[in-house]
């Protein structure tokens, strides 16, 4: 009756599963995750999509721009956002404690918990590019598929490593969210995401080009953009996204906390209630 | 050999001792509860036997390992029913209890727990509709799914009914059945009583009695207590009252061990007198007034 432990393989794929199934029961992740990026792509290419840009790299439709530089905000909200708000709500909850609590090793939890976000990510970045291709007439170059490959990975690991170090570095979920948006948006708005920067001021162009989510979007863009030659491959720029990602997993590796804190709204908490009832 | 051994066990959070020198053991099969109010330090001392808390100091051995450092065999043979231990809302019931107990060796089937601890009707309801009482039951449920040697219960009434609390009582009493070591936490003292083979009482992060709830409360005597007659002072029953006996408010109480005399002599001093005893009660004291008079004595030694 007693046989071994299930394999790391078998138990990570089980979390993963399980994991998915309590993401796509929550409406509101699902909305600002996969939803939201898709209705800006829709607006975005409404409003400028006939219109050409002139980047650095060359002269493209802000269609092709926008299509890879949201599936990189898909991708960063898949896992910064997501692991920086689902965390701490189940560390609230007392869940991650419960795990800790069982024979399940906690990096098997972890794992589980990560490669679920790279699958909602991949799956955000495939709606994001099937929707460009059918919808915006985006072209990929099979010569450039490794190089957007290799781009997503550095990316989904670094920001998953990041949105780790917000949940580690906050107590409660709400907090947690707050510093994750506060963090998130700005950025995106400097990172040629949601807009191209036309002559940004220099000193602005440069904070973008050292926080990571301009060098992954632009590598990503690269990919997609017709005038950079396959095979597209941008080492620089994944080099200052994996630097972020290294700094997120030492900082998430130095704070990271399984207990609730003191401060969480825990549904479950102790009531304080008279200890001797009835005397 | 003993399931639980814990010597001098100490937990300090700055100055604040929140265990302090507490030893206790218990054996293979005993229900033992940690007996104290909020505070007292039983929480702080099962979540260091679980593994979830370090020590400041002390030796702890639990299923023959230091739970500060015991890895995945360890927690394969122990089960925890945490308070502060929350389930995946968006989960239905039967896949919670399919997802933790998977992990596992001596699993036991989804469906069987389930059945176990009366969720049968709510297997296919997600985690965040079920209600209190529900959801303890499913925390009992993950707590046994593992087939755990030794089992930590801490508070698994606290905020029920009468009603809820005698069902959970009689299902950790059938659930306990099977051998299966208990520790439990309350600050209930008729749950320990209803539950326990033993109970140590903390206070302070002290360790101030221990021993069956039947031992606690025999020690502490037998309590006699009535109303003063009017025109009678306590003066006037010397020689038909023990010594020590007190006027509180209206009443005369003092508890003795020789009960039968003591009665005796006051029933007979009241017939010789015509009076009639209002509220004459004769009282085995509860376990409440047992662990009040060490918790007071305790707090007076501080």
């Amino acid at each position: 009756m007693s046989g071994g432990f299930p394999s790391a393989p078998v138990m990570i794929i089980r979390q993963v599963r399980y994991q998915l199934l309590t993401f796509v029961r929550m409406p509101v992740a699902l909305f600002f995750t996969v939803l939201l990026p898709v209705i800006m792509l829709v607006l975005f290419n409404a409003l400028f999509g006939d219109a050409d840009l002139e980047t650095e790299a060359g002269t493209w439709t802000f269609g092709q721009f926008y299509v890879a530089g949201l599936a990189a905000f898909t991708a960063v909200s898949a896992t910064f956002t997501n692991l920086a708000n689902v965390v701490p709500i189940r560390r609230d909850e007392g869940v991650l404690k419960r795990w800790r609590g069982t024979p399940l090793a906690t990096w098997v939890y972890l794992a589980g918990t990560m490669c679920t976000t790279f699958v909602i990510a991949a799956a955000g970045v495939v709606i994001m590019f099937g929707l460009g291709v059918v919808a915006y007439g985006v072209e990929l170059e099979a010569a450039k598929i490794p190089a957007l490959l290799v781009t997503f990975v550095v990316g989904v690991v670094s920001f998953a490593a990041m949105g780790m170090a917000v949940a580690g570095l906050c107590q409660t979920a709400a907090s947690a969210s707050a510093v994750a948006n506060v963090i998130i948006l700005p950025m995106a708005f400097i990172s040629d995401v949601f807009v191209a920067l036309q002559e940004p001021p220099p000193w602005l162009d440069t904070l973008g080009d050292i926080l990571p989510l301009k060098p992954f979007a632009q590598a990503f863009q690269d990919t997609l953009n017709p005038a950079v030659e396959p095979p597209a491959f941008d080492p620089g720029r994944l080099a200052i996204v994996a630097a972020w990602g290294v700094l997120g997993a030492l900082v998430a590796r130095r704070w990271f906390k399984w207990e609730p804190s003191r401060a969480g709204p825990t549904r479950r908490r102790r009531r304080a209630r008279p200890v001797l009832e009835g005397t | 050999m003993a399931a639980i051994t814990v010597r001098d066990l100490q937990k300090h959070y700055g100055d604040v001792r929140a265990v302090d020198g507490v030893s206790f053991e218990v054996g293979e099969g005993e229900v033992y509860a940690l007996l104290g109010h909020n505070g007292a330090g039983k929480s702080t001392t099962v979540e260091i036997l679980e593994g979830h808390r370090s020590r400041t100091a002390g030796e702890v051995t639990v299923l023959g390992h230091d739970p500060g450092r015991a890895g995945r065999e360890f927690r394969d043979r122990i089960g925890i029913v945490l308070q502060t231990a929350g389930v995946e809302d968006e989960l239905r019931v039967a896949e919670a209890v399919e997802v933790y107990g998977s992990c596992y060796r001596r699993r036991r089937p989804a469906g069987e727990v389930i059945e176990l601890v009366g969720l049968g009707p709510q297997a296919d309801r997600r985690v965040g509709a079920l209600s209190g009482g529900q959801r303890r039951r499913l925390d009992l449920a993950l707590g046994i799914v593992g087939t755990p040697d030794l089992l930590f219960l801490d508070e698994p009434t606290t905020g029920f009914d009468p009603a809820a609390r005698r069902n959970a009582w009689s299902l950790i009493r059938q659930l306990c059945s099977g051998g299966t070591t208990v520790l439990l936490t309350t600050h209930y003292l008729d749950e320990a009583e209803h539950l326990a083979d033993r109970v140590g009482v903390l206070v302070a992060g002290k360790l101030v009695a221990e021993g069956s709830p039947q031992s606690l409360v025999g020690g502490g005597g037998t309590r006699v207590g009535f109303e003063l007659p009017p025109g009678v002072s306590l003066d006037d029953l010397a020689g038909v009252v023990p010594a020590d006996a007190a006027v509180v408010g209206d009443r005369v109480e003092f508890t003795t061990t020789t009960p039968t005399v003591d009665v005796n002599a006051l029933t007979g001093w009241a017939l010789g007198r015509g009076v009639e005893l209002e509220g004459l009660a004769v009282e085995r004291p509860s376990l409440e007034d047992v662990f009040l008079s060490l918790g007071d004595a305790s707090r007076v030694a501080q």
